[in-house]
């Protein structure tokens, strides 16, 4: 129950796009048309949802202070923490590689599609603020953590799925010039941000 | 971070040419980072309710970009192309290994507040983006301009929405070492019989979005052609 829990949270309550603002240079660019939002949302999903757990067990086995002590007890007092953004970027540099691999071999099509954006989720801040938020939350086990993950990925996918929807019908309205394109997917942005709000503090 | 002298320059133009100083002005308006290249909204809106932490948000980003642009630029001809964002992370998460560490050190309460948004520094698309765009094929001088440049572009957005939003969110403004300074007298609000209320609306993170997208309105009809298409 309290798997479902943190995933539920991660999707609407805690949603990374509308509570945080996290990965939003890629959420604006690549919302023009649901079919490469949906794809890189499916990335962003998978992405979030193997680097979030190796994280985990980099943080927990290897940074945290005393976590080296499984190796010898006189690592006991060894504090590593310091390092953790290099690893953690590390972590997310290298899935983001391996699954930019797996794209262009199996799904060339997307891959064309996403064209610059797949390499730039390593830099989308939403994967590093997701490995951040657990080591800041220190979630009890590992599974938990991944559910937190799988659940910011939804909400992410979710999120640029709902704007390239509502953008795509924007083209038939009238929009003031200056506004048009990005001022408006802001604005946009920031009323559906708002509605979000009445899920807060919601106990489930 | 000021390590680049500009010595190896065969032509030996001027340190502030005409063209070195539109490195540095362009930013601010006709290729803002936030508002026309949109890099670096992420961290930009999270932290803009508080002029204090919006300050010190700034100052560790110039920091950042211009030591990565530097660095970078003199690695530029080392650097293989199939690993560079690999390097690149690299070196940029070195750099804000360090402005974490002086903040903890010297701002802690400041450090606390920001939380997870000083690590994202690292993946704040302002200075991937200018590494690749700009330090990667240009000398270590006008990189480090091109960092100045794009770091204050990103400040004036950050400090002007953070004014906005603590002014009419908290009736005060904050100061890094001075605290939160009200600017209005305790009996003007309802609670102490006046007629005064701060708005709460403008506390909520949404708000933020919504106040760039009127600074990006007001920029776009004062200069038309930054006007989009769709």
């Amino acid at each position: 129950m309290e798997l479902l829990n943190t995933f539920i949270k991660g999707v609407f309550i805690e949603n990374m796009i509308f509570a945080y603002f996290l990965g939003m240079c890629s959420y604006l660019a690549v919302s023009k048309s649901v079919k490469t939002a949906n794809g890189l949302g499916l990335a962003v999903i998978f992405v979030l949802g193997v680097t979030v757990p190796l994280n985990y067990l980099l943080e927990n086995y290897v940074l945290k202070e005393g976590a080296l002590s499984w190796l010898d007890a006189d690592f006991a007092t060894v504090d590593l923490g310091f390092l953790s953004f290099l690893m953690y970027i590390a972590v997310v540099a290298s899935v983001v590689q391996l699954v930019e691999m797996i794209v262009e071999k199996f799904a060339p099509a997307l891959y064309g599609a996403l064209g610059i954006f797949l390499p730039l989720i390593a830099v989308n801040c939403s994967i590093l603020g997701g490995a951040l938020f657990m080591q800041d939350r220190q979630y009890p086990t590992l599974a938990e953590a991944t559910s937190f993950s799988l659940g910011s990925g939804v909400g992410w996918w979710f999120a640029i799925v709902a704007i390239a929807a509502i953008r795509e019908k924007l083209r038939y309205s009238h929009v003031p010039a200056p506004l048009r394109g990005l001022g408006i997917t802001f604005i946009i942005t920031g009323l559906m941000g708002l509605a979000f709000m009445s899920l807060m503090g919601i106990e489930i | 971070m000021t390590t680049a002298s500009p010595v190896q320059a065969p032509a030996r133009e001027p340190l502030f040419s005409k063209k070195n100083r539109k490195l540095i002005s362009d930013p601010l308006n006709d290729s803002n980072p936030i508002t026309v290249q949109v890099l670096g909204i992420c961290s930009a809106l999270a932290i803009t309710v508080q002029l204090q932490q919006a300050i010190i948000m700034s100052l560790s980003v110039i920091v950042v970009t211009m030591g990565g642009n530097v660095l970078i630029s003199m690695m530029r001809n080392f650097i293989p192309d199939r690993i560079r964002i690999i390097v690149q992370l690299v070196v940029v998460a070195a750099l804000v290994i360090i402005v974490d560490q002086v903040l903890k050190a010297y701002q802690p309460d400041v450090s606390e507040k920001l939380s997870v948004f000083v690590g994202l520094i690292i993946t704040n698309c302002i200075i991937m983006g200018r590494i690749e765009a700009f330090a990667l094929g240009n000398k270590p001088w006008p990189s480090l301009l091109d960092g100045l440049g794009n770091g204050l572009g990103y400040t004036w957005i950050l400090l002007a929405v953070a004014t906005v939003r603590e002014l009419l969110g908290s009736g005060a403004i904050s100061l890094p070492g001075m605290g939160q300074i009200k600017l209005l007298p305790q009996e003007w609000f309802i609670s102490n019989g006046g007629l005064y209320e701060n708005n709460n609306l403008v506390i909520l993170p949404p708000m933020a979005l919504i106040l760039v997208g009127i600074i990006i309105w007001v920029q776009r009809s004062r200069n038309p052609s930054l006007i989009e298409e769709h």
